[in-house]
């Protein structure tokens, strides 16, 4: 299955912009189903990106955040070339990751 | 006492004679005229938003308002159907159990081909939308058919739409008593007032595009299709023609027709064909 990240890092003299979109359910929990039965809550907890082994983003997410969020940030210290590491853990013990290149 | 009845009887049957002689010239007077329709319609356009080009017409709000438009661009860069794109890039190319693919349904391998439907097929005497046409291919290939509205249905025509961006539309209403009917019932369901709320869709596409819907801006008619599918933040998913369709229908309080009924290809055909020469654009993200 293709990965459920997509990430885009782009250096930008001092600063590194990454903007991300993880395919992701993110249930509530409160939410009914045609059949009027509730869907389990199912959402992401903990989302990270590292540099170089250290993370420089790290989110603790609930089942507030909208289905295939999207996340914009940016941050110091990398150069062009170097690899994002980016990682999700839902409430199910579910998770993906992926590194992508920053250009 | 008779006597009087039967001429009253009579003149009514009298008068019932010049209604119907009334009713049925009326359509030679107002013969079908598609091109003639289609400039008119786009002229419509043109005249009353001069400042929007007429390719900008099939990114519907975004051509209306400024500050929709900053936003929309900022968010093609990460476009929110990216996955359905994928999927359905996915879907397009994986065989059937018989080892054949959607491919061997259409002309040039399903590749760019958007702009060409729906179409008229004279064979089958009724109109073939891209939807219809994929169900089809299924059935054929003894495939259980999609929903048409969203999820996988979606995923497949924004894949189709993409391979065909920037294409003019071009649909062709042949020279066949049939498919001119076809057109004129999807005129006609196009512009008559329904439910409750007694709109028509030109109450909202023709005379108000531009104009504030509770918070959504409304798309002009002309280029409405060319977008499809879409997106839409408010599904938080994909949707088709046919989502589109009934999802309008339900929001004016009508009851809406079972996705790809005749009068929804019909009107599909129509607002197609008075879009002639406005590129694909799908697939779309709107708010």
């Amino acid at each position: 299955m293709a990965s459920t990240i997509r990430v885009r890092a782009t250096a930008n003299g001092e600063t590194t912009e990454v903007q991300a979109l993880i395919q992701h359910p993110m249930d509530s929990g409160f939410v009914k189903d045609a059949q009027g039965q509730l869907i389990p809550a199912h959402f992401i907890q903990r989302l990270t990106f590292e540099h170089n082994g250290k993370s420089v983003f790290v989110a603790n997410w609930g089942p507030a955040v909208s289905k295939d969020p999207y996340i914009k940030f940016a941050f110091k210290g990398a150069n062009k070339g170097d690899e994002l590491k980016i990682s999700w853990v839902d409430n199910k013990g579910a998770s993906d990751s992926t590194t992508a290149k920053i250009q | 006492m008779r006597a009087r009845f039967a001429i009253s009887l009579a003149s009514a049957v009298l008068l019932l004679g010049a209604f119907a002689v009334i009713v049925r010239a009326a359509p030679g007077a107002d013969a079908v005229d598609p091109a003639a329709d289609a400039k008119a319609f786009r002229d419509y356009f043109v005249k009353r938003f001069p400042n929007v080009k007429l390719e900008d017409f099939v990114n519907g709000p975004y051509s209306m308002n400024e500050d929709m438009r900053r936003q929309w661009q900022e968010k093609e860069e990460f476009p929110p159907y990216e996955f359905a794109l994928e999927a359905g890039k996915e879907m397009f190319s994986k065989p059937f159990k018989n080892g054949k693919t959607y491919a061997d349904c259409f002309e040039n391998g399903g590749i760019g081909i958007r702009q060409n439907y729906p179409y008229f097929d004279a064979k089958e005497g009724e109109v073939i939308t891209l939807e219809l046409a994929l169900n089809r291919c299924r059935e054929a290939n003894g495939e259980a058919p999609l929903s048409y509205v969203k999820d996988d249905m979606a995923s497949l025509t924004a894949y189709m739409a993409f391979t065909s961006r920037g294409k003019p539309f071009d649909i062709k209403i042949p020279n066949d008593p049939r498919a001119l009917a076809a057109y004129e019932n999807g005129k006609r369901y196009f512009y008559t007032r329904r439910g409750q709320l007694n709109f028509s869709c030109a109450s909202c596409h023709v005379q108000s595009p531009g104009e504030r819907l509770r918070a959504e801006t409304l798309a002009p008619a002309l280029g409405i299709l060319n977008a499809m599918p879409i997106y839409r933040s408010e599904w938080a998913g994909m949707g088709t023609i046919s989502r589109r369709f009934v999802t309008c229908n339900s929001q004016t309080r009508a009851v809406p027709e079972e996705p790809q009924s005749e009068d929804y290809r019909d009107l599909e055909y129509f607002l197609s064909y008075v879009s002639n020469g406005l590129p694909v654009a799908g697939p779309g993200a709107r708010p």
